[in-house]
Order: C-alpha cells, then sequence, then structure tokens
C-alpha cells in the first residue's frame, strides 16, 4: 500500500514538475522581431527543411549586419516537424513559447495546412517558404513563396508544349502525395491544350518507392521521349539509376521538388546529366545577388543552395519589406503585428532570389515568372 | 451501501481505483495549471495526442495483454476511426447540426466502423493458432492506409460521388465540394477534440476494459490466453471471446483515431501517422507500460509521446537521446538484475528494515 501509494505520489509530482517546468521561459529580448521557423530536418525531406533553415539563417545573418529592420534586430528560431502534421503542430507550440511573433514555415504541405488552421486561430502572420498546395493559403493571414501545384503542372505543360520538347510524354508521380498527385493533375490538364500527347500515367505510393522498373518499362513501351517527374529528388534518383540500367534514355523534366537531386549520397549524378527542372531558382546564375547568396551559403554550410534555401532567404526579405512598409516595431504583439502586415503584404514587391519584382495577391499566391534549369557537367545551369 | 474501506475492498478494484484516481489527478493538476496560465503552449498543444495515444495503448493492451494475441495493425483501426468520423463531420459542416452532437455523432460512427472492421478481420483469422492475426492486421493497417490515399469522395445537390482514380471522374457539378481528395485526405475538419474530451474517453475506455477483463467473458479470455486447449475443454467457446476482445479492441483504437482526426485540421494517411511504424510504437507504449497492466500504457503512452517534444531543446541529438532513454526504461523495467535491485532498495523494504531495527 505504502509503495502504491509513494509511487502515485512520484508520479504526480514528475507530472506536475515536467509540465510547470517547461511553462519557464529565457528572457525577452524587446528589441528584436521573433522569428520562428518549422520545417523537417531529419526524416524523409531533411534536406529541403535544412536547406529552408539555412537559406534563413543567411538572410537574417544579413539583416542583422546591416543594422536590422528599422534598427531592430531579429531573433530566429527553426524547429524540426520531421513532415508530419502533429510534430508540425508541437514545432509550432514550441516556438510560441519561446515568444515568436512571425513565422516562416512550414517548408512541406501537409503540416503546413495544419499550422496554418493554429496560425488562423491565433492571428499569427505566416509566409511558407515551400508549402505550395492551394489549401495552404485558404486563411488571409498566410503568404506562399512559391508557385502553387497546380500553377507548377501548368506552368510545366506550358513549358515543355511551348519549347517542343517532346512529342509522347510520361509521367511517373506519387499517388499518396499531396504535392505531386496535385501538380500531375493540373499537368494532365493542361496538357490537353498543348502540342504534345500523354501517352503514359504511371503511379506510385509512398510504400512502393524502391523499385520502378514497372512504370518505367510501360514509359518505354508507349514510346515517351520525356518523362515527367512531378516527384521529390529521391525517388527520382532510383528512377534514374534504374531508367539507365535498362536502357532507355528519355529527357526527364521535373519541378522544384526534384532541385536537390545533386546532394543525393551515392547517387551517380552523371545519370542526372541533362535533366531539366522547372524551379524559379539556378545556383549559377550571374547576378550579384545570387552570387553573393551561393558564395555565402557555400562558405558556412559547404553545400551548393538549392531553390527551398533560396525561398527561405526571399521569405525573410519579404517579411522585412513588408515590415518595414507597415512600420512595424517589436513590441507589437503577434496579432496586432499579423494585421499590420495583411494589408502592406499585398502592395509590397522584392526583388529576390527567386525571381524580379515578386509580388503577392490577396490570396496569398505569389506572382514570379518560371525558370527552368537543366543539369550540366554535375551543377544547375539556367536555360 | 457500507463505508468504503480502502483495506478491505478487493486488490483488483483497488488498483483500477488508482488508476482512474490517477487520470482525473492528471485531469486536475492540468486544468490547474491552464488556469493559472503556467502550462506552455507546447504542453497544452500536446494534451490532446497525449489522451490519442493513451486510448489507442489501452486498446492493444487489451489485445495483446489479455487475448495475448499480436496485432501490428492498430495505426490501421485508428486510421479507419479518424477517417469515418471526420467523412461524417465534413459531411454534415454545412447543416444546422449541433457540433456538439456532430462530434459525439462522429465519435460514434469512427469507434463503431473501427469495431467492424476488427470484427470482419478477426472473423477468419481468429480461428487460427499462430501468427496470423500480426500477419493480417500488419497488411490491414498498409492496405487502409493506401486505399485511403486514392480514395476521392465529393458532395454536391445530388449527393455522394465516388472514384478511385482521380477527382475529374467524380463528374461533380461545379460548385461540389471535395470530402476525401486523395493523397490530400481530408482538410479542413473542425478541431473540436479538447482534453476534457480525451480524459473522459479514456475513463470510458479504462471503464469498458477493466469490467470486461473481471467479468466471466474476460476470464474466459485469459484462460484463452494460458491455456487454450484446456479453455476447449471446459466448454469456452474460443473464436467467439477472441473476436469479442479483438473487437473491442480495435473500436477503442478506433475512438482513439477519431480524437485524432479531430484536434487538426489535415488528415492524411502517411506511413508517420498511420503506417506500421505507428503500430510498432503503440506497441512499444504497451510492452514498456508492462502487458496486460493499463495504468503502465497511459504512462508509457504520455512518457514516450512526451520525451521527444521537451527534449526540442537538444536539437538534432534529441532523437539519440530518445533512442538511449527507451533502452534504459526497458532495461529498468524489465531486467532480472533491475527487478531484484528494485526490491532491495524500495521504499517498502527499507521502511520494514528500519522497523526491523527500531525493534
Amino acid at each position: 500500500m505504502k509503495k502504491k501509494l509513494v509511487s502515485v505520489l512520484l508520479t504526480a509530482v514528475m507530472a506536475i514538475g515536467c509540465f510547470a517546468g517547461c511553462g519557464t521561459k529565457e528572457a525577452k529580448n524587446n528589441d528584436a522581431f521573433y522569428i520562428g521557423g518549422i520545417g523537417p530536418v531529419t526524416g524523409d525531406s531533411a534536406i529541403y527543411g535544412s536547406a529552408v533553415q539555412n537559406g534563413a539563417q543567411i538572410a537574417v545573418d544579413e539583416i542583422n549586419a546591416a543594422g536590422g529592420i528599422n534598427g531592430h534586430k531579429i531573433e530566429y528560431n527553426f524547429q524540426d516537424d520531421q513532415g508530419d502534421p502533429e510534430k508540425s503542430a508541437n514545432a509550432y507550440n514550441t516556438l510560441k513559447d519561446w515568444g515568436m511573433q512571425l513565422l516562416m514555415g512550414t517548408v512541406t504541405t501537409a503540416p503546413c495546412v495544419a499550422v496554418a488552421d493554429l496560425t488562423a486561430a491565433d492571428n499569427m502572420f505566416q509566409i511558407t517558404p515551400s508549402a505550395s498546395s492551394t489549401d495552404v493559403i485558404k486563411n488571409d493571414n498566410v503568404f506562399q513563396v512559391c508557385f502553387t501545384d497546380p500553377a507548377q503542372g501548368t506552368k510545366s505543360a506550358q513549358y515543355i508544349g511551348q519549347n517542343k520538347l517532346a512529342q509522347k510524354v510520361a509521367i511517373i508521380y506519387n499517388s499518396s502525395d499531396i504535392y505531386s498527385s496535385g501538380i500531375e493533375s493540373t499537368f494532365v490538364d493542361e496538357a490537353a491544350n498543348q502540342d504534345f500527347e500523354v501517352v503514359a500515367e504511371e503511379a506510385f505510393t509512398a510504400d512502393s518507392k524502391t523499385d520502378f522498373s514497372t512504370q518505367l518499362q510501360k514509359a518505354k513501351e508507349a514510346g515517351a521521349d520525356l518523362v515527367f517527374l512531378p516527384i521529390y529528388y529521391t525517388e527520382a534518383s532510383i528512377i534514374l539509376t534504374q531508367a539507365n540500367a535498362m536502357g532507355y534514355d528519355p529527357t526527364f523534366f521535373g519541378c522544384d521538388g526534384m532541385d536537390g537531386i545533386l546532394g543525393v549520397k551515392n547517387f551517380d549524378t552523371s545519370l542526372a546529366e541533362g535533366l531539366m527542372l522547372l524551379t524559379p531558382f539556378a545556383a549559377d546564375a550571374q547576378d550579384d545577388l545570387t552570387k553573393k547568396f551561393v558564395t555565402t551559403y557555400k562558405e558556412k554550410y559547404k553545400d551548393v543552395p538549392n531553390q527551398f534555401a533560396a525561398d527561405a532567404y526571399d521569405a525573410i526579405y519579404a517579411l522585412k519589406a513588408a515590415l518595414e512598409s507597415a512600420k512595424a516595431t517589436p513590441d507589437m504583439s503577434a496579432s496586432d503585428l499579423c494585421d499590420a502586415l495583411k494589408p502592406v503584404m499585398t502592395s509590397t514587391t522584392i526583388d529576390g532570389l527567386t525571381g524580379t519584382g515578386m509580388s503577392w495577391s490577396e490570396s496569398g499566391e505569389v506572382n514570379k515568372d518560371p525558370k527552368a534549369v537543366v543539369i550540366k557537367n554535375g551543377e544547375y545551369v539556367g536555360m | 451501501m457500507s463505508k468504503l474501506n480502502l483495506k478491505t475492498i478487493n486488490k483488483t478494484t483497488k488498483s483500477n481505483l488508482i488508476t482512474y484516481a490517477m487520470v482525473i489527478g492528471i485531469f486536475a493538476v492540468v486544468q490547474i495549471l491552464v488556469a493559472t496560465g503556467s502550462m506552455s503552449s507546447l504542453m497544452q498543444g500536446l494534451l490532446v495526442p497525449l489522451c490519442t495515444y493513451s486510448i489507442v495503448a489501452i486498446g492493444l493492451n487489451l489485445c495483446v495483454g489479455y487475448l495475448g494475441e499480436l496485432s501490428l495493425g492498430h495505426a490501421g483501426f485508428m486510421c479507419v476511426g479518424a477517417f469515418s468520423s471526420a467523412f461524417f463531420t465534413k459531411c454534415m459542416e454545412d447543416s444546422a447540426m449541433n457540433p456538439t452532437l456532430r462530434f459525439v455523432i462522429a465519435l460514434l460512427i469512427g469507434t463503431c466502423v473501427a469495431a467492424l472492421f476488427g470484427f470482419l478481420i478477426g472473423i477468419p483469422v481468429l480461428r487460427l493458432r499462430g501468427d496470423y492475426l500480426a500477419i493480417v492486421t500488419l497488411a490491414f493497417g498498409e492496405i487502409i492506409k493506401n486505399v485511403i490515399n486514392v480514395l476521392y469522395v465529393g458532395k454536391d445537390e445530388k449527393g455522394l460521388h465516388f472514384a478511385i482514380n482521380d477527382a475529374k471522374n467524380l463528374n461533380m457539378s461545379k460548385d461540389g465540394q471535395m470530402i476525401i481528395d486523395g493523397a490530400k485526405g481530408i482538410t479542413g475538419t473542425p478541431r473540436q477534440a479538447t482534453f476534457l474530451i480525451g480524459v473522459i474517453l479514456i475513463l470510458i475506455a479504462l471503464f469498458v476494459v477493466f469490467n470486461l477483463v473481471n467479468s466471466r467473458s474476460g476470464r474466459a479470455i485469459m484462460a484463452i490466453r494460458d491455456n487454450r486447449i484446456a479453455a476447449e475443454s471446459v466448454g469456452i467457446n474460443i473464436t467467439k471471446f477472441k473476436l469479442m476482445a479483438f473487437t473491442i479492441s480495435a473500436a477503442i483504437a478506433g475512438a482513439g483515431g477519431v480524437l485524432y482526426a479531430h484536434n487538426l485540421s489535415s488528415l492524411i494517411a502517411q506511413p508517420a501517422n498511420f503506417g506500421y511504424n505507428m503500430s510498432i510504437m503503440i506497441l512499444v507504449f504497451v510492452v514498456l507500460g508492462g502487458m496486460s497492466n493499463f495504468r503502465g500504457s497511459i504512462i508509457a503512452a504520455v512518457v514516450l509521446t512526451m520525451l521527444p517534444e521537451v527534449l526540442r531543446e537538444l536539437s538534432d541529438y534529441r532523437m539519440l537521446i530518445y533512442a538511449i532513454v527507451l533502452i534504459a526504461m526497458m532495461l529498468f523495467n524489465w531486467a532480472p538484475a533491475a527487478i531484484n535491485w528494485r526490491q532491495t532498495h524500495s521504499l517498502k523494504t527499507l521502511l520494514a528494515k528500519r522497523k526491523k531495527e527500531a525493534e
């Protein structure tokens, strides 16, 4: 009996200690904007999360070194969500405890939908670098830096059609993924208006993403001279390897999820030669902004930045521009900041890494031009 | 009724009462902390998930601990419960139905659909001996996840439309509304799950399992677990009792799924949340907390769900530490040497020793 009592007591003490202990906060710096970031830095899509984390860090360092926003510094904190909506909500709450006033995130779509619902309830201003579904921006406090999935599908089809890249197109996509199936459906819609034919639509799911020989065989038999891959780079690297093994050599065309393929471990990057992808950012672009960004990124993180890093960099500068034109100060609450930023965001224009003259519509969608990039000699080269 | 005397009541009843008291006690403490504002948003956000996993762990413990059958598909039952209830909630969102009533009906639907699937799977599989249930439930969880990922359901003025290719094949009218949008799952489910509802569901789940295992049926279930031939020889209908325990176990997991679905506005069937990893995770809660120990399941579910979030400060190292803590807990709880050490160093023996010395 006594042992039971003691154990109950101990449990209670532990529970209280834990719950209460986590309530303590470090002292808040009142003269800084608290910007939080959420994304997967562990798990399947860690490359995206890490790129966003690093890209934003560079922007924050630059802004702080140049004197901050309206003279106020930025405090930046990035939390891991493993690409899972539930973990993302936890990450969001952690950031709220830290004192976050503005959210730059989340990186992947499904978690972003869950977090967007929470930010709407809290009236927290949110800008996502790379969550591309239209469900993300249904609330008026959320803005996107990347294209929406439907826009990517349409633009890819137009690009292939207008540049006469192929006559027969096969598609291999991940039907269990929002991003991939979203692009696929609008691509097929737009393909009907273009001068090429979709000869095969082959799906795979998150559980069967190691062997693509069936899908490739069907694409080959259908005589496709271009294979459209609206998928993430991990699966794409396997597809390229397997296509090479079976002696099938069409043009491969991807979207922004393909960005990062050169960083895959144990992947023979020579197989990616000639791979085209529609992405708003190319690391070899010759403008000063990109050059400076790429140099800093290489110095700090020993890696070539991808489009996600660039999106995050632009997201931070978009926040800066909006905060400046709203004449916001760090002593405003998150909700007040959100109310102040929402109206000015639509009139904000920035020249960023992922496009010049980027602006936002009331719905939260971005207006910028897509660019196509091709992989040559192991580097992303603009077309 | 005579006064309840803690010294004379049955040992099981006492243990059960302690479990109820623990849940209610934690609820009260949390409510006080929330009211005084000393609880972080992270903890407040974690309350409902903690309830969800506790409930599913209770359900699985009934299956693993009392029925003695291994189920590797409880995340699948959770998934079925989550999607069926969220489907109902989305369908009824525009109608003038009272939100609380709608949630209660959604809860019933989620629980019943999960129970139905448990029942259907159980009919053939539970007649067999051996590990077949583990294999079939593992497959079930994966199948359900993939079926939902290709399922498109929409609603317009003509009624419901179904398709398994893509949204265009629904042939919906222009103003139709997507309910299950393939891999996008169900978005925009109202977040109605609260900690109070979670705690009430835990208490109901505990009430059901405690009463079941202490009943005539419960004893029959345990008899089957301990010695199937002996149980058969005294005339116990093996399949019936196995089916009963498994269906209830699935239903409880379904209720957990309902809570999950109504806590996040985006419900998708991913390997991370409804895959076999999650099933294994729930099994870990059960094994770590102790087979046929419901209180242990709750504690293990709470500790292990909370741990990675509390360790966020350590950023990348938290996964490493999480694994080490898992191993350490397992050793401390179940290694014979650790049990021995605990017994000799427990407060009870120390107190007894001191008493002896005093004498």
